[in-house]
């Protein structure tokens, strides 16, 4: 019956693996995500150490490290999200809509401020999760649902703010209990002996250890990587994508709230209208860090570095006596090589050798 | 080629003993009927070949078996029990893998991480274990070098590797976790004559190490080749549907191209 078909025995003996040799270095490591930002943050790196001699100080490593932390927290969780294939346009009203609610509930209420901390993260996480629900639930692209987040929040960030406050900003937190506690874990100053640094770049680089860790060495990972990938191959071997996806978005949400009790513990006030715009720059540590929009390619260092070049030309500039109008010009030219770099990498990557 | 799938199918499987049985089966999307009164019979250690021009209703056929619709008339049963899978885990679950002619593997994440995906091996139980990645690594080397897949490197990009090989990775996966039927979705349509040679082996050696094969094709040459049992689908419905005894090569291509209705048109265009 099955004549017309034999299976034939192994030609080439198990032991002995023919044509088998290793990848070279520089294959291997121009496969890794993140070489193109780790190039150009050198180049950056080196360029501002010439041109601007004030650049060259600890203080000024230690606000290039600042800045950049401010941008790099939220952006480990979006990159995260893009791998899995996904956008976040809400995350940078996001981060105002945490620091408003913990602030306006703790102090038209007299509460301890750790209790408009903990609602404010169960906002945040709620936020995340109809982002993650809608998208998964409707199939629209989440570039238009978290569009749609996004003007639904900064209208109400407005819009409660001067309802309950009747201005645009909340008034001082910093008498209310609770407020040291809270700014000794998101906004303190840190003494590393030769540097000092806001607590935050810590947090950063442990928000990036975290999320290599999770990306590169747990299943969750592999499950966010394949999500992004190709869902519907994922979602047929068993991978349930619905969930990794509403996770992620509620990552994001996560982050964004840990950016807004800095900034609220920071500054002690918190301005309505903040962070509009700030979703973008997000987007953009990551892409340069290495992230496809396309999904399922990217890593939590790559954005890291996306943000340390971020933080790097913010304050380069000024350092350098230059106009500070043309950062965001800078910033674009960036996003347009690195997304160059990025598919000439991809393509090497993917590609048949 | 043909060790790593003895080696992991499941020894309990006799030849000829039903695993799935589908008795007039039928999907409606809304007004539209994809599918009708279908009966399909996969008996362990046997391939079912079925067979469609585009749009016949095979893609569904595989969707209401791999679990990712519900069928909405007729009867389901694997292993003599009634089913209805509501997601592909439950399908996986119980035996049954399937394998995507495009939806096969994630094309940029490395060899072992697809090999693995879904199943991943970890140092524990526990929420947050990790992964074994070296467990991993060695495994999905070895069965890829058994199987006579020459991989560069373990963990280089699956895209990386040619069609016919994504292919037999992802069947080899899946017989490697215990899949009892086989769900191959044109896997040669895409192919080659030679890659598509590799992967009609690999389906023998599936058939031949007691698993029942599902082969959805619109190639009655290819199907010709390993089938036991072959079953036509036309707009929905079954057309032909008969055993390898009971049919010729010429009578499946003939069939395939149209029969009947190809007859006509030959008469009518009669030159």
């Amino acid at each position: 019956m099955s004549s017309s078909v034999v299976a034939k025995p192994p030609t080439a003996p198990a032991a002995a693996p023919p044509g088998r040799a290793e990848r070279s270095l520089i294959s291997r490591v121009l496969g890794r995500p993140e070489v193109g930002a780790l190039v150009a943050a050198i180049v950056i790196f080196g360029f501002f150490y010439a041109v601007a001699p004030p650049f060259r100080t600890l203080p000024a490593l230690a606000t290039v490290l600042y800045a950049s932390s401010t941008i790099g927290i939220v952006a480990v969780g979006v990159a995260l999200l893009m791998i899995g294939g996904e956008f976040d346009l809400s995350a940078g009203v996001a981060v105002t809509t945490a620091a408003l609610s913990a602030a306006m509930l703790s102090y038209q209420l007299s509460l301890n401020i750790w209790v408009g901390v903990i609602v404010s993260l169960a906002i945040a996480l709620a936020i995340g999760f109809v982002n993650g629900y809608l998208v998964v639930r409707t199939g629209i692209p989440s570039f238009l649902i978290t569009l749609s987040t996004f003007f639904i929040l900064q209208g109400v960030n407005l819009g409660v703010t001067k309802l309950i406050t009747g201005t645009v900003a909340t008034p001082n937190a910093s008498r209310l209990d609770g407020f040291d506690a809270g700014r000794a874990i998101f906004a303190s100053d840190i003494p590393l002996g030769f540097i000092t640094v806001k607590v935050t770049v810590l947090w950063w680089l442990a928000f990036v250890a975290i999320g290599t860790w999770i990306l590169l060495r747990s299943r969750t990972g592999n499950w966010v990587t394949a999500s992004g990938g190709n869902a519907a191959s994922a979602r047929a071997v068993g991978v349930p994508v619905r969930k990794v996806k509403i996770g992620l978005f509620m990552g994001v949400a996560f982050l964004g709230w840990f950016l807004g009790m800095h900034l609220l513990f920071n500054f002690s006030t918190v301005q309505a209208g903040l962070g509009v715009g700030n979703e973008f720059i997000y987007i953009i540590a990551s892409v340069v860090g290495g992230a496809l929009l396309t999904g399922g390619y990217g890593s939590a260092v790559g954005s890291a570095l996306g943000a340390f070049i971020f933080g790097m030309t913010n304050q380069g500039i000024v350092f350098a006596g230059w106009d500070p109008n043309w950062f965001r010009a800078f910033l674009g030219l960036m996003l347009l090589l690195a997304v160059m770099v990025n598919l000439y990498i991809k393509n090497y990557a993917a590609g048949r050798r | 080629m043909t060790d790593t799938i003895a080696e992991h199918a499941d020894p309990g499987l006799a030849k000829g003993v039903p695993l799935v049985e589908m008795e007039g089966v039928g999907k409606s999307y809304g007004a539209i009927r994809a599918l009708e009164g279908v009966n399909l019979t996969v008996n362990a250690g046997e391939v079912a070949c079925v067979l469609g021009d585009n749009g016949a209703g095979k893609s569904t056929l595989i969707k209401i078996i791999s679990g990712l619709h519900g069928h909405t008339e007729g009867v389901l049963k694997v292993d003599g029990q009634e089913r209805k899978f509501g997601s592909p885990r439950e399908s996986l679950d119980a035996g049954i893998a399937t394998v995507y002619q495009d939806l096969a593997v994630v094309g940029l994440m490395e060899v072992w991480r697809n090999f693995f995906l879904g199943s991943e091996i970890r140092k524990g139980k526990y929420p947050l274990a990790p992964l074994d990645i070296k467990a991993m690594r060695e495994i999905a080397d070895a069965e890829l070098q058994k199987m006579g897949i020459v991989v560069k490197d373990i963990n280089q990009p699956i895209g990386t590797l040619s069609g016919g090989q994504r292919q037999c990775v992802a069947i080899a996966r899946a017989v490697y976790f215990g899949a009892r039927v086989l769900i191959l979705d044109e896997p040669t349509a895409a192919l080659g004559v030679k890659q598509s040679g590799v992967v009609l082996k690999y389906t023998a050696a599936a058939r031949d190490a007691g698993l029942g094969v599902v082969f959805i094709t619109h190639n009655p040459h290819h199907a010709y080749l390993v089938g036991d049992h072959f079953i036509i689908l036309k707009l929905g419905r079954r057309v032909l549907d008969k055993k390898r005894s009971e049919v010729t090569l010429e009578e499946l291509t003939g069939e395939m191209a149209g029969g009947q209705e190809l007859a006509e048109l030959s008469h009518e265009l009669k030159r």
